[in-house]
C-alpha cells in the first residue's frame, strides 16, 4: 500500500459523526404486522374511514406480493414481523401548539443534527415540517403559507382538515398496489408531509421537511404528497440524518408529487441515513418509491437528489410526462463507501406530445461500495416528438468498490429521440498528486475532485442545500482511494 | 538550499536513480538534461514526493531538513514547486477554485492570512497578464480543453502565484511552438530570484537559450555524467547525448556544480 492509501485507509474508518440516540420515551405498537396493527395505527391517528380502507386494501394487497429480487442490493431477509409499525414520542400525546411546547430533549436532537429549527426559522426563510419518529412536532411558518392559500404541514392534519384533497390525490399517483413497498407504506404510513399550491400562487420559500429515525427498531414509513395546482410553483427539500444503531432498520417512504397544467414542482433530496460500520453491519434500508406525474399541459417536475448515507438505497425517483409538452428531470447523486450499497436511478415515462426528459446520475463508489444506476426511459405511441437525454456518469474510488449502469429503453413512436451517455471513470494518483503538489491535502483534494464531478448536479440544488451537499460529500467520503 | 546525496530511487524494485548528488544554493538555475528513460522527470517527481517511486538509499535536505519523511502537500507548503510535464485535468474543478485553495494552503503554512475573493482576484488577473492568458481560463475546469500551451502556461501562472522558494520545472518546453516558448520562458525568468533556487528539467536546449542556466548537469542510466556551465548544453546540441554515454561508467559524482 502506498502512503496515500494508508492515510486514506486510516480516514475512512472514522464512526458516523451524527451517531447517537436520543432518549425520548417512545409510545409504540406492538411488534408484528396484522390487520390488528393496521387497524391499530388508524384508530390511533383519529382517521376517517375512507383512510383506513384504503390501509387495509393496501395491506391485504401486500400479502399477495412479495419483496422484490431484482435489484443488485444482497442483504439479509427483513423479518417483517419483528418490526414496531408505529411509534410516537410520548410527549406528542398532548400536541406542542407551538415550538415551545416542544420537548426540549427532541430540540436538542435537531441542534445536535444542525438543524437548529428556530435559526432556520428566521435565518433561512424555510418552513420545516420536522418529522421525529412518525409524528410531526413542529411547523412553522403555517400561518405566512396559509395567507397565500397554500396548506404545508403533517399527513394526519391534511387528513383531517382537508380529507377531501387527500381523498382525491392520495394514491392517484403511487396506487397502493404499485410495488411491495409501496403497498406497505400505503398500510402502515404513520406520518409524513402534506402540501397543497393552489392555482397561480408561487410558494415564497423553500418547504422543507426533516427526517430521522429514533425508537428502537422502529420501521420508518412515511408518506410525502404534494399537488401543485394549474401554474403554481414549489420547492421542496428533503433532508436527512439517523443515530448510530447496529440493527438494520427497514425504511419505505412513498412520495407523490401532482402537477396541473404549466405547474412546476422542484423536489431536492439530501440523505444521508446512517450507513452501517465499515464491515457493514448496521445501517438503513432505504426502499423509497418516489414518483411524480406531469399531469397537466406544460407541467414540470424535477427530482434533485444526493444519496450519500443508508446501507442500502433501493430508489427510483420518476416522472409520468401524461401533459403535452411536459418536461420531467433527474439529477442525482449516489455515493456509496465502505459496504454500502445503491441500486437507484429514474423512470421517464413519455405519454404527452413533445414531452422532455433528462437524466443525469453520477455514481461514486468507494470502499467496497457497489453502486447501480438503473433507469427507464418509456416513449408511448402517443408521444409524439417526444425526447430524452440521459447521462450517467460513474466514478470510482479505489479496485475493491464496483459500478453498474443498466439503461433501460423503450420506444414505440419514431419521431422520439433518446440519447444515452455513460462514463466510468477512476480518480487517479495523478489527479491526486497534482493537488498534494499544490500544498492541498489528499483529504481536501478527493473532496475537491469529487464535488467537481459532482457539479452538474449540484448545482441544481437551492444554495443553502448545495453547501450542506458538497460539506456531505466530503465526511462521506474521507479518504476513500487507495 | 537543496542538498542531494546519493540519491537512489527504484519503481516496481526497477532501479531509476542510481546515486544523484546535487547541491543548488538560492539564487541558482540549474538545467538537467539528458536521453529520455535517464531519470530527470523521476528526479523532478521522487523531488516533490510521488510515491510510485520508492526511495532506496541517500538523502534530501531542503533548507536543512530531511524532506523524504514528508508528504507532498507538506513539502508544497514549504515552497517546493513542481511544474508538472503533463498537467492533469480536473473535471469540474475550476482553475481559480483550485488555484485558490493552493494558496490559502500555503499562506496558512507560512502563518499568513487568507487572501479573499476580491484580494485573490486582483493578484491573479495581473499575474495573468504577465502571462498573457486569457481571463475566461480562470474559470474552466483545472486544464480541462486546454490546448498544450495553455497548459504549460497555466503551470507557470500557478508557480508564479504561490511563488515558491524551490522550482522544479518538468519538460515545460515541450510541446510548446515557439511563441508559447518565449511567454513561458519569460514568465520563468521573470521569478528568477537571489531568494529562488530553479531546476529546469529538458531534453532539449531549446529553452535554455531563453532561460539561461548557471549550471547544466547531465543525466544519464540514473547518474549524473557530466556537469558544467551553459556552455555545456550547447556542447549536447551539436554532439548529442551519445559521447556521454559511455562517460556513464567513468561517471563520478559531480562535485557539486
Amino acid at each position: 500500500m502506498t502512503a496515500t492509501a494508508n492515510r486514506l485507509a486510516e480516514l475512512m474508518d472514522r464512526e458516523y459523526p451524527h451517531g447517537f440516540v436520543s432518549d425520548v420515551a417512545a409510545d409504540t405498537v406492538p411488534r408484528g404486522l396484522s390487520e390488528e396493527t393496521v387497524r391499530l395505527i388508524s384508530a390511533r391517528k383519529n382517521e376517517p374511514a375512507f383512510m383506513l380502507e384504503w390501509r387495509l386494501k393496501a395491506f391485504r394487497h401486500w400479502l399477495t406480493m412479495s419483496e422484490p429480487k431484482w435489484s443488485t442490493a444482497r442483504y439479509p431477509a427483513v423479518d417483517y414481523q419483528d418490526i414496531i409499525y408505529y411509534s410516537a414520542p410520548k410527549s406528542m400525546q398532548d400536541r406542542p401548539q407551538s415550538l415551545a411546547d416542544v420537548d426540549p430533549e427532541l430540540l436538542r436532537t435537531y441542534e445536535k443534527l444542525g438543524v437548529p429549527l428556530k435559526e432556520r426559522e428566521m435565518l433561512a426563510g424555510v418552513a420545516i415540517d420536522a418529522v421525529f419518529d412518525s409524528v410531526s412536532v413542529g411547523t412553522t411558518f403555517k400561518d405566512k403559507l396559509a395567507e397565500l392559500g397554500i396548506i404545508f404541514g403533517s399527513f394526519s392534519d391534511a387528513v383531517r382538515e382537508h380529507p377531501d384533497l387527500v381523498q382525491q390525490y392520495l394514491g392517484s399517483v403511487v396506487p397502493y398496489a404499485d410495488n411491495f413497498f409501496a403497498a406497505l407504506n400505503a398500510a402502515v404510513f404513520s406520518d409524513g408531509s402534506f402540501c397543497y399550491i393552489p392555482p397561480g400562487v408561487r410558494c415564497p420559500m423553500e418547504l422543507s421537511t426533516y427526517f430521522r429515525i429514533n425508537a428502537r427498531d422502529t420501521g420508518q414509513f412515511e408518506r410525502t404528497l404534494i399537488i401543485a395546482d394549474a401554474g403554481a410553483y414549489v420547492s421542496y427539500l428533503e433532508g436527512c440524518t439517523a443515530p448510530m444503531r447496529d440493527e438494520n432498520q427497514l425504511h419505505a417512504a412513498v412520495v407523490e408529487l401532482v402537477a396541473l397544467d404549466h405547474a412546476r414542482i422542484k423536489y431536492s433530496t439530501v440523505q444521508n441515513w446512517y450507513p452501517g460500520d465499515k464491515d457493514g453491519k448496521g445501517g438503513i434500508y432505504n426502499f423509497v418509491t418516489k414518483r411524480g406525474e406531469c399531469r397537466g399541459a406544460g407541467s414540470h417536475i424535477s427530482w434533485t437528489q444526493v444519496e450519500t448515507g443508508s446501507a442500502i438505497t433501493w430508489k427510483y425517483p420518476s416522472c409520468i410526462l401524461r401533459g403535452d409538452d411536459s418536461i420531467g428531470e433527474f439529477h442525482s447523486v449516489a455515493l456509496t463507501n465502505n459496504r454500502q450499497q445503491a441500486d437507484t436511478g429514474s423512470k421517464m415515462i413519455h405519454i404527452g406530445r413533445n414531452t422532455k426528459s433528462t437524466i443525469v446520475s453520477k455514481g461514486i463508489s468507494a470502499g467496497h461500495g457497489q453502486n447501480a444506476y438503473r433507469g427507464l426511459v418509456k416513449i408511448l405511441k402517443s408521444a409524439e416528438g417526444a425526447r430524452n437525454y440521459s447521462q450517467c456518469d460513474s466514478l470510482l474510488l479505489g479496485d475493491q468498490c464496483a459500478a453498474h449502469t443498466f439503461p433501460y429503453i423503450e420506444v414505440k413512436n419514431p419521431t422520439a429521440r433518446v440519447e444515452h451517455e455513460a462514463s466510468t471513470s477512476r480518480i487517479g494518483e495523478d489527479q491526486l498528486f497534482y493537488c498534494q503538489q499544490r500544498g492541498i491535502s489528499v483529504e481536501d483534494a478527493v473532496s475537491m475532485i469529487v464535488n467537481g464531478f459532482c457539479k452538474e448536479v449540484f448545482k441544481e440544488l437551492p444554495m443553502e442545500f448545495a453547501v450542506e451537499a458538497q460539506k456531505l460529500m466530503s465526511v462521506s467520503l474521507e479518504g476513500s482511494v487507495g | 538550499m537543496l542538498e542531494i546525496r546519493n540519491l537512489q530511487a527504484s519503481v516496481d524494485g526497477k532501479p531509476i536513480l542510481r546515486g544523484i548528488d546535487l547541491s543548488v544554493k538560492a539564487g541558482e538555475v540549474h538545467a538537467i538534461m539528458g536521453p529520455n528513460g535517464s531519470g530527470k522527470s523521476t528526479l523532478a517527481q521522487v523531488l516533490a514526493g510521488r510515491d510510485t517511486f520508492a526511495v532506496t538509499g541517500g538523502t534530501v535536505f531542503y533548507q536543512g531538513v530531511d524532506i523524504l519523511p514528508m508528504a507532498p502537500e507538506e513539502r508544497a507548503r514549504e515552497g517546493i514547486f513542481l511544474a508538472f510535464q503533463y498537467p492533469v485535468e480536473i473535471p469540474g474543478v475550476s482553475n481559480v477554485y483550485l488555484l485558490k485553495a493552493a494558496l490559502n494552503n500555503i499562506r496558512q503554512h507560512r502563518g499568513q492570512a487568507e487572501l479573499d475573493a476580491m484580494e485573490f482576484l486582483a493578484l491573479i488577473k495581473q499575474k495573468m497578464k504577465q502571462m498573457e492568458m486569457n481571463e475566461d481560463l480562470l474559470y474552466r475546469a483545472v486544464n480541462e480543453g486546454f490546448s498544450g500551451g495553455e497548459k504549460k502556461r497555466n503551470e507557470i501562472l500557478q508557480m508564479a502565484v504561490l511563488e515558491p522558494k524551490l522550482a522544479i520545472l518538468d519538460e515545460t518546453d515541450s510541446g510548446l511552438d515557439i511563441d508559447a516558448l518565449q511567454i513561458v520562458a519569460k514568465g520563468i525568468n521573470a521569478l528568477r530570484s537571489p531568494q529562488r533556487a530553479m531546476i529546469l528539467v529538458t531534453h532539449y536546449q531549446r529553452l535554455l537559450d531563453y532561460v539561461v542556466p548557471d549550471f547544466v548537469h547531465v543525466l544519464a542510466q540514473g547518474k549524473i555524467v557530466r556537469s558544467g556551465g551553459k556552455e555545456l548544453a550547447l556542447e549536447l546540441e551539436e554532439r548529442g547525448y551519445g559521447w556521454l554515454e559511455g562517460a556513464e561508467a567513468a561517471a563520478r559524482p559531480a562535485e557539486n556544480a
